[in-house]
């Protein structure tokens, strides 16, 4: 009996405190409990954390080179990653290059997510002729492997990294249109959205209020794990010497030159490639992490 | 089945109109015209008219896609102002190479995809799920430039028991062995990727299957587990992992790029790659052409096999 006393005495503040506040508290505590998307998140902070505090933790300049010192080994002293084969710090210059190579593969994902929550809200709320012309012309870019249109468009527009983000952010656009376009078609007909429609409730009230909520957890965990295969793609056109352009520090661009010393010294070419791994697999937790919180169907 | 097939083919129609039209377009979104390209830049305006008015670059931009379409019909992509030699007769010897490296990497990235998986699956919750699940999780995200290099350093230059560059070696004799001597390593980095999303699919498409009640059935009668397996799980596991198998292929091709770039493979991507350095317009707009075409083909292939092998996806 004392228990349900206690129950009724409660004050509405208090149970709050104690109770989840909704579905996004929910989220948010699903997600802390995955160890796996935990540690994704740990491994990000570090990466970028360390090339934000790049002035104040590299132990060398990135571009300064030192002929004598060409292509040290790992565990040199001063050197713990050893250089490269212009005799720059390998570490300085992994450190400096996250900021590029996170860049590349983080900003066009989030610019074409933003493209995309327009383009597929409109389609798919205002459906007919506007959303067949919208999703035709999509059609069109799903016709070309990803990586090769963004080579493609690079083609025309000139190598270069603001070009990179440009051709990644087109070749996004129509895969996260598609997400949030079927996202939307799912909800519109819904019964909160026909009854906000019938107490009166403007289209861009609609769009605000209702779908736009219901449409941001799909996109937000597609775009996380594009971001992995972002970083992976575009340090593969920086390899390519079609993206950042040396001697600008990036992942990709360091894989490239260590590529022309490879049968001197491996290690060039090898670590920053893990580096790439283990940043991508870091965000892969971390939208694996996403989904199974935002999507209490898969979580586990 | 017949019905849906046409209406596929004719799906296609507007999607190639498409592409054409884009390819078109953004050729001629470039500065600078194809005249001044051939000329050069000490050409005279009065010789760059001339020669706008012979390439017809001087006429509405429908009748220049027209032409160009007419002609691409017929073959003709144009020249290339670099290498001074018509696409088409540049590109498809490359695209023959590509076709051998996707070809060899769809298959190698199968095979393993669906063995791993089937192992993985077989021994649910044990070290060797674990292992090989936790290694598709690494590969999958390994960029193919970097294992391609990986690779070399290991099986070219510390162990030397593969070539580390082209199709076949000079003093080699062009046979079936050298091709294949060279074509290991290549098709191994391309495949790796797409073979570990293939392994992860198969094993909870069969690890599904196995919770079943005719599963159970199968056991209880005392068939083995290799017969459980092979007979009654994968019979019924595969159209999903035909079907991502499939998806697979357009990575194919993308990868293929990379890996063709590290271990010198004369193929479409390489070509597209120096192409797009050598700005030689032409070339690239042959080889976006040439790639989307094979992907829409690859595509419907693999939709109209989806069909044929599966009677569940037919429509009703």
């Amino acid at each position: 009996m004392a228990t349900t006393s206690t129950a009724l005495t409660v004050t509405p503040a208090a149970s709050r405190a104690r109770r989840p506040r909704g579905a996004l508290a929910q989220s948010a505590r699903a997600f802390a409990r995955d160890r796996q998307a935990m540690v994704g998140l740990l491994i990000i902070a570090i990466i970028g954390g360390a090339a934000l505090a790049a002035p104040l933790i590299s132990p060398w300049d990135p571009l300064t080179s030192a002929a004598v010192e060409r292509l040290s080994p790992v565990g040199t002293p001063g050197h713990l990653l050893g250089t490269d084969e212009q005799g720059r710090d390998i570490l300085s210059r992994l450190i400096w290059g996250g900021r590029a190579s996170l860049l590349v593969g983080i900003l066009p994902t989030v610019t074409a997510g933003l493209v995309a929550l327009g383009l597929g809200l409109l389609a798919g709320y205002l459906g007919g002729a506007l959303d067949h012309v919208i999703m035709r012309a999509l059609d069109v870019f799903f016709a070309f492997p990803l990586v090769l249109l963004a080579i493609a468009i690079v083609g025309v527009i000139g190598p270069g990294m603001d070009n990179q983000m440009f051709a990644l952010t087109v070749v996004l656009v129509p895969y996260s249109t598609r997400v949030v376009r079927t996202a939307t078609l799912s909800v519109k007909p819904l019964e909160f959205v026909e009854a906000a429609r019938a107490l009166g409730a403007s289209g861009g009230r609609l769009i605000a209020h209702h779908l736009l909520p219901n449409v941001l957890p799909p996109l937000l965990v597609y775009t996380s794990t594009l971001v992995g295969m972002m970083i992976v793609a575009s340090a593969g056109l920086s390899f390519l010497g079609l993206g950042v352009q040396p001697p600008t520090p990036d992942w990709g661009v360091m894989v490239g030159n260590g590529r022309l010393v490879l049968y001197r010294a491996a290690h060039v070419a090898t670590i920053p490639g893990i580096v790439i791994v283990v940043a991508a697999l870091a965000f892969n937790f971390v939208g694996d992490g996403l989904r199974e919180a935002l999507d209490p169907r898969a979580r586990r | 089945m017949i019905v849906y097939v046409l209406q596929r083919l004719l799906g296609l129609v507007p999607v190639l109109f498409g592409i054409t039209v884009v390819i078109f377009l953004t050729m001629k979104l470039i500065p600078g015209d194809a005249a001044r390209a051939l000329l050069g830049p000490m050409a005279t305006d009065q010789s760059l008219a001339q020669l706008r008015h012979a390439l017809g670059l001087d006429q509405a931009i429908h009748v220049q896609y027209a032409k160009w379409l007419w002609r691409a019909l017929h073959g003709d992509l144009g020249l290339s102002p670099i290498v001074h030699k018509p696409v088409v007769e540049l590109l498809l010897p490359k695209f023959g190479n590509t076709l051998i490296l996707a070809g060899a990497s769809f298959a190698l990235a199968v095979v393993g995809g669906v063995a791993v998986g089937v192992l993985a699956a077989s021994r649910q919750q044990t070290v060797v799920d674990r292992a090989t699940m936790g290694a598709s999780l690494v590969i999958g995200n390994m960029p193919p430039f970097w294992l391609g290099l990986v690779l070399i350093v290991f099986f070219a230059i510390n162990l030397r028991w593969l070539p580390s560059l082209g199709m076949y070696s000079s003093r080699g004799d062009g046979g079936f062995s050298d091709l294949l001597a060279h074509l290991i390593m290549p098709a191994i980095a391309t495949a790796a990727a797409p073979a570990a999303i293939i392994a992860r699919m198969t094993r909870a498409s069969v690890l599904e299957i196995l919770g079943q009640d005719y599963i159970k059935v199968a056991r209880s009668k005392g068939l083995s587990e290799r017969a459980v397996l092979g007979l009654h799980a994968l019979r019924v596991a595969w159209p999903p992992i035909l079907t991502i198998s499939g998806l697979q292929l357009g990575y194919l091709l993308g990868g293929a790029v990379f890996t063709e770039e590290v271990f010198g493979w004369p193929g479409l991507g390489r070509q597209l790659v120096s192409s797009v350095l050598a700005r030689d317009v032409q070339a690239v707009q042959g080889a976006a052409l040439f790639i989307a075409l094979s992907f829409v083909m690859v595509n419907l292939v693999v939709d109209l096999l989806n069909l044929y092998l599966d009677p569940r996806s037919r429509p009703a």
